[in-house]
Formats: structure tokens, C-alpha cells, sequence
């Protein structure tokens, strides 16, 4: 009996019972579809972060003052200009004052973060100028109130028209717009990067009411090379010390953060949660293969009589054998399939409509549809042997 | 040149610890081209005699030999071998596959045939279903063919392999009177074609129509004649039709 003749009389089987054929292959179909799901929404956060890190630089360090009672001091532009000037494995310094204020200008008002920041924080961020310019020492010298619009502030304002040029007034202050960043989408955090003003420092330190003070959020530093990340770190924690008048083994009054660290650990979080969801729609893939077992012994049942024909004209019990365990193979195969056309329109729908970055990985197809067929095999074999291990008289007999 | 013979054939069972003894020494031999019916009563052993005849089971003492075959040394396989090429199953119940046409249930058999050389199983099994008088319903199931249709479809599948003899087991048990006579008049022609036939039967009305009786009883043969006065079923059947006619008329 060829391969192909058994195929085809194994669909035909699975054809008479479609209505029992899908019902049995619907575990296999949710089980392979959460499977490549899960996975897929799995390696889309990770691929995005990726991406989020590699947009934000990998060698980003932020000093944050700490919170808390009782701390004495305070970042503030004296310890930006220190480190500026004493550190080796630092590349770029600014310090950054910010808030969120209302904006008014254009077509109308928004609300934005405005954040004071020093010319060296585009070279930190790694970001360009869609059109204009950035404003440079002298602008900070002079406390000129000129302003950088992020992508989202400028067509919130001014739609399509052309912002540069414009005046715009934040809180209390007129400021003059001389350029326009480079769109850079979501954070992150899942917050909007391009939802954002930029003015010099100085600017925001005194004439800004309410931040007017000489008191910095955080300082963003950018290090030479990936690679001296913990030494910069080092050096960053003896200089600020050093400024504070902090002993070496006393509770210091900032914290430093490797940007690249933090986003890693959320990354881990994630994907710790993914695998576990990912374990979970695997069980549901073995309760799956259960099933077809249970549905193919009620059929070795059903069909005992329908077995004692075959073998009595002339079916070997490896006939009999392959017969079943390709049938229950067969189901499987199709329930995994049908599981990647579901998990492929549900990635899609989940990207779509929820924004929810999915990736769905080839070789996951492959290996989800292979291990669907490993069940048939695996579960079949038991009915299947069943089957093959009647007695002719006995099936023949059975009523 | 007998097709089968069967000598010292015994079959015992072992039943809860207590031996049964279905055939005690049997010895047989069938010629080519009979028509024999095995009657007895229940338990006298026939049941074992016909899996024994179509190697459905084994004896456990004696010689079998099928159309030149020594059966005694044939492994399970090698027995649906034999099954497959040399015995042409009939059953009392039909055991047709369901929600599957006429067509593919004959051509079952040449599904497990080992033979390599090739034929087209669908012309064959459509000539068979012919030779049967059912070429109008090739394609029609079981559930909507009448009994003794759904039994012409199984003599077909048993008649497809072109066996050494065609085994049928009560074939008429579950028929009326014009179906079992239809029937008959088939195995009578099939049997004039010389196609060699062993029926097992309970009404000594069907087993005049076969060339040759044995009687079993205790698990022995009791009784081996030749029919004298042999039946023709298809007069009989022509007979059956013209009264069954004068009586609907009377019950009108």
C-alpha cells in the first residue's frame, strides 16, 4: 500500500468526520496559535526595545538627585561644569531643569514638557535637527529665549505650516522658534519622545517662573565608548562626592543610572513574563494532543467493526497501524496549521489595533508545526497500536 | 485437484481455565468448483470451521492446505496475505464500510493487495459490480442500497481479488424471501462459472440449492452427501414472484 494511497484514504477518514476532525484538531489550533502569539509579542517588545536603545545610545548616563528627607544638596550647574571639566571617560555633559507648561502659539495652546538643556544634549540623545537650529553657548550666555519644538509640539501648533520664525509663549515667557527635532516616536516608557520644547538652560534657570532656580532635574551624560560604562560611572560618583562634600562610604546624595540597564531590566521583566505565558500556551498544546489521543481511541472504538473488515480482506496490523496513526498525524497537522493562519491574522490585528508590536519568527512556525505533528505521532501511537493489536474474529464481531 | 483440504484439524479453547473443544479431528477436502453448504446446529463448531477455512484463525493441531498452501507455518502477516488473494469473505451482516460508495467498498481488498502489478482498481471493481447486477448503483452508500444490494456489494468485494473460494457465512440471515432468492440465483450463476463457494446455513431449504452438504455436530462431521435433487433458484424465484402476485390481488 503506497504512501500516497494511504494519504488519501486517511483525508477521506478525516473528511466523513470533519465536523469531530475540527472539533478534535481546535486544541492543536489554539494551542500552536497561543504558542506563536505569545512569542511573536515576545520577540516584538524585545526587537523594540532593542531598536529604543540603540535610538537612545547605549552609552547614556542620568545622575538624578536623590529623593528623600534630610539630603543636603542638590544637582546643580556647578556639578555639570565639574564633571565637564575633571572627567575622562565622559564624552558630553548637560544638565537638563524641566517641567510640563502650557504652551500657547500658532493655532492655539498644548501642553508639553519644556526642558532646559545645553547644546551637547543632541550629540547625547543622538538626535538632529529636522529643519532650523539647535541654539549654542552663546544663546545659553545670554539667556535668549529662543526654543527647539519637538515634531508632535510643532504640528500640534502650527499643523503643516512652517514654525520656524514664530513666536510662542511658555508659562509667562515669549520665546522665538529656531527650530524643529527630528521625529523620534515612542519612549521607552511608551511616552511620545516628540511631545517636547527645548530651550537653553540658563534661560529656563532664571527667567522661567515656576523652575526660575538654580537647582538641575538630572545631568544626561554621554561616555566615550560602551565599553567604559562602569568606569564612567566611577569617576561620575568620586567627582559629584567630591562636589557635595560626600564621604566616600556615606549615603550619596544623587544616583546614577545607566539608561541601557534600565531598559534592560524592564526588557527581562518582560520577557520573563512572555515565557511564562509562552509555557502556558504550551501546556494547552499537550492538553491538545491529549484530545486527539482521547478522540482516536473513541474512534479505534467506534470503527473496531470497521477494522475487522479491513483485516479480513487482507489489511496487516501495520496497515491497520498507519492507517490510525497517520489519520491522527493528518489532524494534527492541519490543526497547526490552521493555528499559524489564526496566530498570523491575530498578530496582526494585535499590531494594528492595539499597538502592539508583534514579530512573528519563521523558525517558530516551523518548530510549532513540527512539534504539533511530534503530538500526532505521540498520542496517536497508543489508539493506533490499539487498533492494530484487534483480533480479527473479535472486531468483526463487535457490536 | 481439491483446494482445500483440512486433516486432523482440532481447535481447543482455553475459556476461564476450562478447555473447550470447538473441532475434536476433522478431516475435509474441497474440490474446485463446488457449491457446498456446513450446516449443524449452534455450537457444533461451524463458526470455528469457517475462520479456520478463511484464516481468520488458526488450528490447534492439523494440517491445512489452501490451494496448494501449507497454512500451518504462516505467520500473522502471511495469513492477511492469504486472506487478501485467497478467500472471498461473505457476512451475514454485510460489514460494509459506511458513507462509503459502492465502488470503494470493492475495491477495499485491492487497497492491502501486495501484488506489484498493476491494475486499475476502479474498472475492476466496476466490472465486478456489474457482473453482480448493480452497475446502476456504483456510487450509491450502504444506507441507501436495500439489504439484498448492500449483500450484492459484498459478494462483489469478495468476488474482486479473484480468490480460491468465496466463504459466505448465513449470507441470507438478515433478508426476506425474494432477496435471499435473489441471492441465491446469484451464487448459482457464479458458481456455474466455476467460481467454488462454501456457505454456512441453518434452513435446510437454502442448502438445496448447493451440489453438497456436511453437517457438523460436537465439533465433529457427521454427515458429508451430495445434493440429489438440486434447486434452481431462479425458478423459484420467477415462482415466488407470480404467487406473491395472485396474493396481493386476493388482499386487494
Amino acid at each position: 500500500m503506497g504512501l500516497l494511497r494511504l494519504l488519501k484514504s486517511s483525508f477521506k477518514n478525516i473528511y466523513k468526520n470533519r465536523m469531530r476532525s475540527l472539533l478534535t484538531s481546535l486544541g492543536i489550533i489554539i494551542g500552536v496559535g497561543s504558542v506563536i502569539v505569545m512569542v511573536a509579542i515576545g520577540d516584538g517588545s524585545r526587537i523594540q526595545i532593542e531598536q529604543q536603545i540603540a535610538s537612545m545610545g547605549t552609552n547614556l548616563i542620568t545622575v538624578l538627585p536623590r529623593r528623600g528627607v534630610g539630603v543636603p544638596h542638590r544637582l546643580t550647574k556647578s556639578d555639570s561644569e565639574k564633571l565637564k571639566n575633571e572627567a575622562t571617560y565622559i564624552m558630553a555633559v548637560s544638565g537638563i531643569r524641566q517641567r510640563i507648561f502650557n504652551i500657547v502659539g500658532g493655532d492655539g495652546n498644548w501642553s508639553a514638557l519644556v526642558m532646559g538643556v545645553e547644546p551637547d544634549y543632541l550629540i547625547i540623545r543622538s538626535w538632529n535637527m529636522q529643519e532650523g537650529n539647535f541654539f549654542e553657548e552663546e544663546d545659553l550666555l545670554h539667556r535668549r529665549r529662543v526654543a527647539v519644538l519637538g515634531a508632535t509640539v510643532a504640528s500640534q501648533l502650527f499643523g503643516a505650516r512652517d514654525p520656524i520664525g514664530e513666536r510662542i509663549r511658555i508659562g509667562t515667557n515669549h520665546f522665538r522658534v529656531t527650530g524643529v527635532l527630528e521625529r523620534r516616536g515612542i519612549g521607552a516608557a511608551g511616552n511620545d519622545q516628540d511631545d517636547v520644547v527645548m530651550v537653553p538652560l540658563d534661560t529656563a534657570l532664571t527667567r522661567m517662573s515656576p523652575i526660575r532656580a538654580p537647582l538641575l532635574s538630572s545631568i544626561a551624560l554621554s561616555v566615550i565608548h560602551e565599553d567604559f560604562m562602569s568606569r564612567a560611572q566611577q569617576e561620575i560618583d568620586i567627582i559629584l562626592r567630591e562636589s557635595h562634600n560626600t564621604a566616600p562610604n556615606a549615603p550619596a546624595s544623587f544616583e546614577i543610572l545607566n539608561m541601557a540597564d534600565v531598559i534592560a531590566r524592564a526588557a527581562k521583566t518582560s520577557r520573563l513574563l512572555t515565557n511564562l505565558l509562552s509555557a502556558i500556551a504550551g501546556v494547552s498544546l499537550l492538553v491538545g494532543g491529549i484530545g486527539i489521543m482521547n478522540i482516536m481511541l473513541v474512534s479505534v472504538t467506534e470503527r473496531t467493526r470497521e477494522i475487522g473488515i479491513r483485516m479480513a480482506v487482507g489489511a496487516r496490523k501495520k496497515d491497520i497501524l498507519f492507517q490510525f496513526l497517520s489519520e491522527s498525524i493528518i489532524l494534527s497537522l492541519i490543526g497547526g496549521i490552521i493555528g499559524v493562519v489564526f496566530a498570523v491574522f491575530v498578530c496582526k490585528f494585535l499590531t494594528a489595533f492595539m499597538a502592539m508590536p508583534t514579530y512573528i519568527n519563521p523558525v517558530v512556525i516551523m518548530i510549532s508545526v513540527l512539534f504539533a505533528a511530534m503530538v500526532g505521532i505521540f498520542f496517536g501511537f497508543y489508539p493506533a497500536k490499539k487498533a492494530a493489536g484487534l483480533y480479527p474474529i473479535d472486531a468483526l464481531r463487535y457490536e | 485437484m481439491p483446494i482445500i483440504e483440512l486433516s486432523g484439524i482440532k481447535r481447543l479453547y482455553e475459556l476461564d481455565g476450562i478447555t473447550v473443544k470447538a473441532i475434536q479431528g476433522l478431516d475435509l477436502s474441497i474440490d474446485a468448483g463446488e457449491f457446498i453448504s456446513v450446516m449443524g446446529p449452534s455450537g457444533s463448531g461451524k463458526s470455528t470451521l469457517m475462520n479456520i477455512l478463511g484464516c481468520l484463525d488458526k488450528p490447534t493441531a492439523g494440517i491445512y492446505i489452501l490451494d496448494g498452501i501449507n497454512t500451518s507455518k504462516a505467520s500473522i502477516d502471511e495469513f492477511a496475505l492469504i486472506r487478501n488473494e485467497k478467500v472471498g469473505f461473505v457476512f451475514q451482516g454485510f460489514n460494509l464500510l459506511a458513507r462509503t460508495t459502492a465502488v470503494e467498498n470493492v475495491e477495499l481488498p485491492l487497497f492491502y493487495r501486495r501484488n506489484k502489478q498493476k491494475i486499475n482498481q476502479k474498472q475492476r471493481a466496476i466490472a465486478v459490480l456489474e457482473e453482480v447486477g448493480l452497475g446502476e448503483r456504483l456510487y450509491h452508500t450502504p444506507s441507501q442500497l436495500s439489504g439484498g444490494q448492500q449483500q450484492r456489494v459484498a459478494i462483489a468485494r469478495a468476488m474482486v481479488n479473484n480468490p480460491a473460494f468465496i466463504l459466505a457465512d448465513e449470507p441470507t440471515g438478515n433478508l426476506d424471501t425474494e432477496m435471499t432468492l435473489e441471492i441465491m440465483t446469484l451464487f448459482q450463476n457464479l458458481n456455474n462459472r466455476g467460481k467454488t463457494i462454501i456457505m454456512v446455513t441453518h434452513e435446510p431449504e437454502l442448502a438445496a440449492y448447493t451440489r453438497r452438504i456436511i453437517t457438523m455436530r460436537d465439533g465433529k462431521l457427521v454427515s458429508d452427501i451430495p445434493v440429489k435433487d438440486r434447486r434452481n433458484a431462479a425458478d423459484d424465484l420467477l415462482l415466488w414472484k407470480k404467487e406473491n402476485v395472485v396474493l396481493q390481488k386476493i388482499g386487494n
